[in-house]
């Protein structure tokens, strides 16, 4: 595995081979395996090791990036000349800033450390330190050890006549950015996974799990509960789309709820691609919606810089249904300051939010907290309080279907449920929606507390479970 | 490459595999995009390494490294048969191979102008001046475009004695213009949505493309469709231009018909597929009009899924998939042939890169252009009243591939013959073969066009590659329509 020191040495080679007015270097590098199964047997095995040295070159106003992952001399020399050839070319850009010095990006520590006031400022950006995220035993999971739990998967789906497939995937991986400033910063993490879907003649059910400590991963737990889902919507019974009450779990809410995250950047709303353009400072959810961004939570994972380097800061993005702000980049935030849309866009400061440079995509939040509600209630408490609705284990497939109103279609699948009187009474074919994410954000009527959750279309986050009204189904599928 | 290759064929066969390949791979991308008049980014990548799979006890085993020292190589294959012994604990029968004659070859893709020797200046001069263009355009508030050019090179050897080395290129190109007013935000793409054309071409490739001469006119509609009606929801004819017929294609066809989904392999991730084996012979797919091929071979034309051999080694293939409707076959490798009662792999084993392990994936499934020479604007003038959309806006499918919705980014009234009002926001939606059964008429040769999926995502741990799909524009009846904003 690469590590600092290594990473270090291989900087100031790099740095010799240099001729930009400044460089940068982001390096990746991960040890990462998956066993897969299906049919209940292994299908496919896998492990890799690999780093990446990715070369930032920066002159008179222009940048460009090339990475190579040999780190030989000659590797590197040639990823400098290309980093350097791709900047020397392009037209000098006014708002590209030097690269920050390590002072700078740890300089809200300071700020916000004599910051005394309550309220958005202070709560947005308090400096917090990052958990432990790389876990010894996580790390030392062999291709033994995940055939015994893939073992025991393939028991428990044997013991329901049921045919399982799935993953258990366990990693470590090193982050870390150098520049000719003299920033260096280094983040370590492990991550295991376990994935299982359970199939049942005209049924299925699904649970996924994730953390960086691989002691908080219980399969058999994941395995039990997608096969009863898989078991208890056998012979799903098909129901007229529409408009309906739905519980979705945290999966759901986490796949749904993920698409607009990519929106609440400054440069989505510098580019009038954001629909949050001419809406922040609006209430535009329900009042019980709270959101923030904090890399720091118990719950997250990731590393405590962005792609400059900046300090992840903890940005406070919607509170009691109202937008209040979005998050920067450090050029995003000198733009965004000097543009017409400053005085319409709350706070405005880099976040370290930032992705590597150059891109286009500018920034985005990726460690989304969803506040806890004031009267949390579990799923099965929602299915109890409900009338005449739908459980949703998990959504599929879903786009953008219009920008601005952010309706998203997508579909239901591996355990869809009709709830009536209070009590699940069996399985569903699978639904089409076509929902506005502001119209669904507005219409939450219970939430759990807050989890990790890990999906297919999202990228992890902290989410409860909702209960919602009016929900859009649109379509049914035939199983 | 030959003592990487005999490091890990001795290895393996030292550590007792039945069968070991070594794919050494090095892929080289250049990147360049820009947006509003600047330079978005430009960018270089380089990435070289081994992948390693072989099966001990009659289970599969793979491990990649990107470092090729011999010692390091070594480790690898050591690695690799020790996680196929793990596998071997949880299996149920002993991984069978369909025979394959052991290609010795060469090959690379042809081309006139290699990308990589073409100057980033001109490059990013060409996607200025498009820029320039659209942003010319009054009412248009974001202009992006971008440039992509691949080279990978492969040498693949197996314990069986194949060598084969391929050289693989691609290019793409492709823009897009936004239009934000009052409460909507309006874009047109050209010549496709999400990345543009590919193909596995040289530069020459860009050149024919006529980018700058469609730049205006895509800019000019991107703010027109503020002005434009609502698509109507119903059900209607429709007619689809090549590009979206080709997305259709590639969800409804290209995906349902991979053996490892239909087989369960794919069940907890991209999902299984309606198309059971007993199908495979029995199944009306489509009306007789509907000709379909998975075709890698060159003649079929440069698609992102062209090449010589695929990443077990087996020769690029046509396999009929759909022929006067009925369905007639699958996508296949050396592992999964026999399910299906063929005795040699239909050659569609592909990888991302060197640390993935191959899985099939989609060649270049295209629909066969109709045999009565019929150009668009026949189609169009031939249908009394529907809806003509153009460019993939949204796109989404269940995990058996039943039931999907499409939406465009623009849509014209088709009344007596002739486009009529342009409508903003269209989609249809449908079952899948219902949608094909319900297709009456497809334009010929001259409109069809071989067009690059570069983003297709599948597998654990994911695996993006590029796929082809030869299209002409099309006509469906019956079809549903605007379902996307019902209730909305």
């Amino acid at each position: 595995m690469l590590n600092q020191e290594r990473a270090a040495e291989i900087f100031e080679r790099i740095r010799r081979f240099a001729s930009a007015d400044e460089v940068e270097v982001l390096f990746n590098g991960s040890r990462f395996a998956l066993t897969r199964f299906a049919n209940n047997t292994i299908h496919q095995n896998v492990e890799e090791e690999n780093a990446v040295a990715s070369i930032r070159a920066s002159l008179g106003g222009r940048t460009a990036r090339a990475s190579a992952n040999k780190f030989d001399d000659e590797s590197l020399k040639r990823a400098v000349a290309a980093s350097e050839s791709l900047a020397r070319v392009q037209e000098a850009d006014p708002d590209l800033l030097p690269m920050p010095s390590p002072e700078e990006t740890d300089a809200d520590k300071n700020v916000r450390a004599t910051q005394k006031t309550a309220g958005e400022g202070a709560r947005a950006t308090q400096a917090r330190a990052t958990q432990n995220r790389f876990f010894a035993q996580t790390a030392a999971i062999t291709p033994a050890d995940r055939a015994e739990v893939v073992g025991k998967i393939v028991g428990i789906a044997e013991k329901r006549k049921l045919t399982t497939a799935g993953i258990f995937s366990t990693s470590e991986s090193a982050e870390g950015i150098f520049n000719s400033r003299g920033l260096s910063k280094w983040h370590t993490q492990t991550l295991a996974e376990v994935s299982v879907t359970m199939l049942g003649a005209d049924s299925s059910g699904w649970q996924k799990s994730n953390s960086p400590d691989v002691r908080n991963i219980d399969a058999a737990t994941l395995a039990e509960t997608a096969a009863r889902k898989a078991v208890e919507s056998a012979g799903p019974r098909e129901i007229a789309p529409g408009k309906y009450t739905v519980i979705l779990e945290p999966a759901a809410v986490l796949d749904f709820t993920g698409f607009m995250f990519w929106d609440f950047g400054g440069l989505a709303i510098l580019d009038q691609r954001s629909f949050l353009n001419d809406r922040i400072g609006t209430k535009l959810f329900g009042e019980n919606i709270n959101i923030e961004d904090d890399v720091c939570h118990p719950l997250q994972s990731g590393s405590p810089f962005d792609g400059e380097g900046m300090r992840r800061q903890r940005v406070s993005l919607v509170e009691k249904g109202v937008v209040k702000r979005v998050v920067y980049a450090r050029g995003t935030a000198a733009k965004m300051k000097k543009s017409e849309y400053a005085a319409k866009v709350g706070s405005i400061e880099a976040t370290g939010h930032g992705f590597a440079l150059p891109n286009e995509i500018g920034e985005m939040p990726q460690n989304v907290v969803f506040g806890p509600p004031a009267n949390p209630q579990t799923v099965e408490q929602m299915v109890a309080s409900t009338e005449r609705g739908i459980l949703v284990t998990r959504l599929w497939y879903i786009r953008e279907v219009d920008p601005y109103e952010k309706i998203l279609t997508g579909m239901t699948r591996d355990g869809t449920f009709l709830v009536e009187k209070g009590k699940i009474v069996g399985g569903l074919r699978n639904f089409r929606f076509n929902e506005s994410l502001i119209s669904m954000l507005s219409n939450v009527e219970a939430m759990s507390v807050p989890v990790r959750a890990s999906g297919e279309e999202s990228f992890d986050m902290v989410v409860p479970a909702m209960k919602v009204k009016a929900f859009n189904f649109t379509e049914v599928t035939k199983f | 490459m030959k003592s990487v290759a005999h490091s890990v064929l001795n290895m393996a066969a030292l550590r007792g595999a039945s069968y070991a390949d070594a794919r050494l791979e090095q892929i080289r991308n250049r990147s360049l995009t820009t947006k509003n008049g600047r330079v978005g980014h430009a960018s270089e990548s380089e990435t070289l390494g081994v992948g390693v799979r072989v099966i001990v006890d009659g289970a599969w085993g793979f491990a990649a490294t990107a470092d090729l020292d011999r010692e390091s190589v070594e480790a690898t294959t050591v690695r690799a048969t020790e996680i196929a012994r793990a596998s071997a604990r949880v299996k149920k029968q002993d991984v069978r191979l369909a025979v394959e004659k052991p290609a010795v070859a060469e090959w690379t893709t042809p081309y006139r102008i290699d990308p990589f020797t073409t100057s980033v200046e001109q490059n990013l001069e060409h996607l200025l001046k498009i820029d320039g263009e659209m942003r010319a355009v009054a009412g248009v508030t974001l202009a992006e475009t971008g440039m992509n050019f691949q080279r990978d090179e492969s040498w693949f050897v197996s314990s069986e004695g194949a060598d084969i080395h391929q050289t693989k290129y691609s290019t793409g190109a492709g823009y897009t213009a936004y239009a934000f007013a009052g409460s909507e935000i309006q874009k047109r793409s050209y010549p496709n949505s999400f990345g543009g054309q590919w193909q596995n071409r040289g530069y020459e490739q860009i050149e024919e493309l006529k980018l700058l001469e469609n730049a205006g006119r895509v800019a000019e509609e991107a703010v027109a469709l503020h002005k434009a009606e609502q698509c109507p929801e119903g059900v209607f004819t429709i007619i689809l231009d090549g590009s979206q017929l080709g997305l259709q294609i590639h969800e409804s066809i290209g995906h349902p018909i991979e053996l490892d989904r239909v087989l369960g392999m794919e069940a907890n991730f991209a999902g299984t597929s309606f198309l059971t084996l007993e199908k495979l012979g029995n199944l009306q797919y489509g009306s007789e009009l509907v000709n379909v091929v998975a075709d890698a071979r060159q003649e079929h034309g440069p698609g992102l899924g062209t090449f010589a051999y695929d990443d077990e080694g087996v020769e690029a293939q046509c396999t009929p998939i759909i022929s006067n409707g009925r369905f007639t076959g699958y996508l296949s490798s050396r592992e999964t042939a026999h399910l299906v009662g063929a005795s040699r792999s239909g050659g569609t084993l592909r990888a991302e890169c060197w640390n993935r392990l191959p899985i099939i994936r989609m060649t270049n499934v295209s629909i066969l252009p109709g045999e009565k020479p019929l150009s668009r604007e026949q189609l169009i003038a031939s249908t009394e009243h529907g809806i003509y959309m153009e460019t993939n806006k949204s796109w989404s499918i269940d995990d058996k591939r039943y039931n999907f919705q499409f939406g465009c980014e623009i849509g014209w009234e088709i009344k007596n013959g002739k486009r009529a009002r342009m409508l903003k926001n269209p989609s249809y939606s449908g079952i899948t073969t219902e949608f094909w059964n319900s297709m009456d008429a497809i334009c010929s040769r001259d409109e069809w066009v071989l067009w690059g999926t570069p983003n297709c995502g599948k597998g654990q741990p994911q695996q993006v590659v590029g796929t082809g799909h030869g299209a002409s524009p099309a006509r469906f009846r019956n079809v549903k329509v605007g379902t996307a904003y019902k209730g909305s």
